[in-house]
């Protein structure tokens, strides 16, 4: 007997029951559960921003997209950084400067700087949700040393409940790799002393659009 | 894993003698219980977040053959594979043959408890291939060549000087002195393990029975290195972690990283859904999930069902006197504290575990802040219950409590030997007010005193008030 059998078998022995009929299956099938959510208050973005920030994440706001690339620029200034990064595709139409280099990815191990747009931001915790695609690498948002999110304020969502109505609707469903981020990489495993950049970025640093997508 | 229970007295006495591990578990006591105190007491439905959780547990663990075959079916839709593993072996030899087929060398893993469970590593080391732990903590204690002691802290018990030593020994000198230093020292030394993994195994924190999705929960990015970068991914989970839904998971992610590491979120929530697909230009070529029952299907329907119930936070050990004393590798095997008390035993076995489900004093921390309500303290007690029906404990304790029960049930006795023992113990009171040598206790005066009493019994000085 294989093991599937063997296990399943053994769960339905324990239970005291044989397989379930199919009128169970379907009431399992059909659970739709509205657990309690935690209140949040109404000024999402507000919201957003300070739990982003509570775990060392920081926001730049701009009015519109087409400001991105000066925020990107300023941050690598700022950083001290080459002009170049991994952009993922939607963003690459962006107008980026003369002599900023950029590539779609996936991300070697050498980057340094990534730059990606999101599904979602949670305002409950202050976390984005990146999903992979083919213009969405997931290691975009591990390898480089600095990873920024372009945020549109109107994707900021309340609760972890409001993200999933817009996964399910995604072409495909369900990514192969969906990240919820709510911050730069951290580490406690060393007396527990909070170190920032363990293994994934450093830093991670949202970009606030105003104006709707 | 070796099971060295049996020797868990003697581990305590080398526990409580050791210096540095006193300081690092009475660090670790404020940061995560100062931690989970002031997010619990900031949200007010902590306490119906909790119930409902335990209510999501107890609903998977009654339809779980249904939950399981729902999973298996989004994943094979998704192009991945299930892989069923009734015990530890079964577990080994499925992954070893994984890493056969693909020709496998290197292998990264995150951090997973079941992986340790089922002695994974030295299986993986035997067949001669390169096993890297890729969470700082698991790292740490893979080049020391020691067991997890803390379940979300595997390193907790080492302080900054002994992971230096380890580091220069492993990576070449010069010593590093500060934390920073030696986060990033591990950052660049396993960066290039990531990119050249033909593997990469982890855990899985959930597994989603609504999409086939198994869901990492970590603060290192770690986890999501090793399965973005690997040729192949392997989850190990056990079959308990199942949820219905992704509505689901997020009542969980209220719960875990606020009870565990005392944290609003921990950094990454990861889920991962099948293999590489077409047009994307990275993640693995291959997706298998090995679901690992050994031991968890038989906890279904009796007195110990509701550890199924358990998310692995660490809440209960980090609440827990015995554990905050002596520390995570004293338990001897995968699991410690309260968790691992219940566990290990009905695990690996009643005999080689009898002194686990004694070290605790059922004062019931661990029952008040376990976030899926797990009954630790009346479970501990179930096993030793369990112990004396397998004829496993002491006859002199069998024959005190018989004497005791004598007593007991005759009031008149139990009052004359009451006034007795309290007359004769302050006889032995030279005026110090603490008796230091106790006639019939040398093992629990031999490290207190006993305030002496005062002679007269609690129900005398009672009577004694009464009277107007």
């Amino acid at each position: 007997m294989s093991s599937r059998s063997a296990i399943l078998d053994q769960i339905r022995r324990q239970l005291g029951r044989g397989p379930l009929p199919p009128e169970a299956v379907a009431a399992l099938d059909a659970r739709r559960p509205a657990h309690t959510r935690i209140a949040v208050g109404d000024d999402l973005v507000p919201r957003f921003i300070a739990r982003f920030e509570s775990r060392s994440g920081s926001v730049a706001r701009v009015a519109g997209l087409d400001e991105v690339p000066a925020a990107v620029a300023a941050y690598q200034a700022r950083h001290g950084l080459p002009p170049r990064a991994a952009v993922a595709r939607p963003l690459a139409g962006l107008p980026w400067p003369d002599g900023f280099s950029h590539h779609p990815g996936p991300a070697g191990q050498s980057e340094i700087l990534s730059v990606t747009p999101c599904l979602a931001g949670i305002a409950e915790v202050g976390s984005v949700v990146l999903p992979s695609g083919p213009d969405s690498p997931t290691s975009l948002n591990f390898v480089p040393d600095h990873h920024l999110v372009v945020l549109h304020s109107g994707q900021i969502v309340r609760h972890f409940e409001d993200v999933w109505p817009r996964v399910r609707a995604l072409p495909g469903g369900m990514p192969r790799a969906l990240n919820i981020v709510a911050g730069p990489s951290r580490t406690g495993d060393v007396e527990l002393t909070l170190q920032l950049g363990a293994h994934g970025p450093r830093s991670v640093h949202v970009i606030l659009v105003e104006a709707p997508m | 894993m070796k099971v060295s229970s049996p020797q868990f007295k003697a581990k305590v006495v080398t526990a409580l003698a050791d210096p540095h591990l006193r300081d690092a578990l009475g660090q670790s006591r404020k940061g995560f219980v100062n931690g989970r105190g002031a997010l619990v007491a900031d949200l007010p439905e902590f306490e119906q977040l909790r119930d409902q959780a335990r209510d999501v547990k107890n609903h998977v663990l009654a339809n779980l053959d249904h939950y399981l075959e729902r999973f298996e079916a989004k994943v094979t839709a998704a192009g991945g594979q299930v892989h069923w593993a009734a015990d530890a072996e079964d577990a080994r030899q499925i992954i070893l043959g994984i890493c056969r087929r693909v020709g496998a060398k290197t292998i990264t893993k995150g951090k997973s408890m079941v992986s340790e469970e089922v002695g994974l590593n030295e299986a993986l080391e035997a067949e001669g291939y390169q096993v890297i732990e890729t969470d700082l903590g698991e790292y740490i204690i893979q080049l020391a060549d020691e067991p997890p002691s803390h379940i979300i802290a595997p390193a907790i018990h080492k302080t900054r000087a002994q992971v230096a030593e380890l580091f220069e020994a492993a990576h070449g000198g010069p010593r590093k002195t500060t934390v920073g230093e030696l986060v990033t020292e591990a950052r660049l030394v396993l960066r290039d393990k990531y990119f050249r993994a033909d593997v990469g195994i982890t855990g899985g924190n959930y597994l989603v029975a609504e999409t086939g999705s198994s869901v990492i929960v970590t603060n290192e990015g770690n986890g999501d290195l090793t399965q973005t970068l690997a040729r192949v991914h392997i989850v190990t989970s056990g079959i308990e972690r199942i949820v219905p839904s992704l509505e689901d998971v997020s009542l969980f992610q209220r719960l875990l990283a606020r009870s565990g590491t005392g944290q609003e979120t921990e950094t990454y929530t990861t889920f991962s859904t099948g293999p590489r697909r077409p047009g994307d230009p990275d993640g693995p070529e291959e997706y298998h999930v090995v679901l690992v029952d050994n031991g968890r299907s038989k906890m279904l329907g009796g007195k110990f069902q509701d550890m199924l119930r358990c998310i692995r936070c660490g809440a209960c050990m980090n609440h827990c006197p015995v554990y905050g004393a002596v520390g995570g590798h004293a338990y001897g095997w995968v699991y410690p504290g309260p968790m691992g008390s219940v566990l290990t035993p009905l695990f690996v076995g009643l005999d080689s575990t009898y002194d686990l489900p004694n070290a605790c004093t059922l004062n019931g921390r661990c029952q008040t802040v376990c976030p899926v309500r797990i009954p630790l303290p009346e479970l501990l007690r179930e096993l030793r219950h369990a112990q004396r029906q397998a004829g496993l404990r002491p006859a002199a304790e069998t024959r005190a409590l018989k004497a005791w029960r004598f007593v007991a049930e005759r009031p008149r006795l139990y009052r004359a030997a009451n006034r007795l023992a309290a007359r004769a113990l302050k006889a032995l009171d030279s005026g110090s007010g603490r008796l230091t040598s106790l006639p019939f206790g040398q093992a629990w005066s031999g490290l207190r005193d006993l305030p002496a009493p005062e002679g007269r019994t609690f129900l005398e000085l009672w009577q004694a008030r009464k009277r107007p």
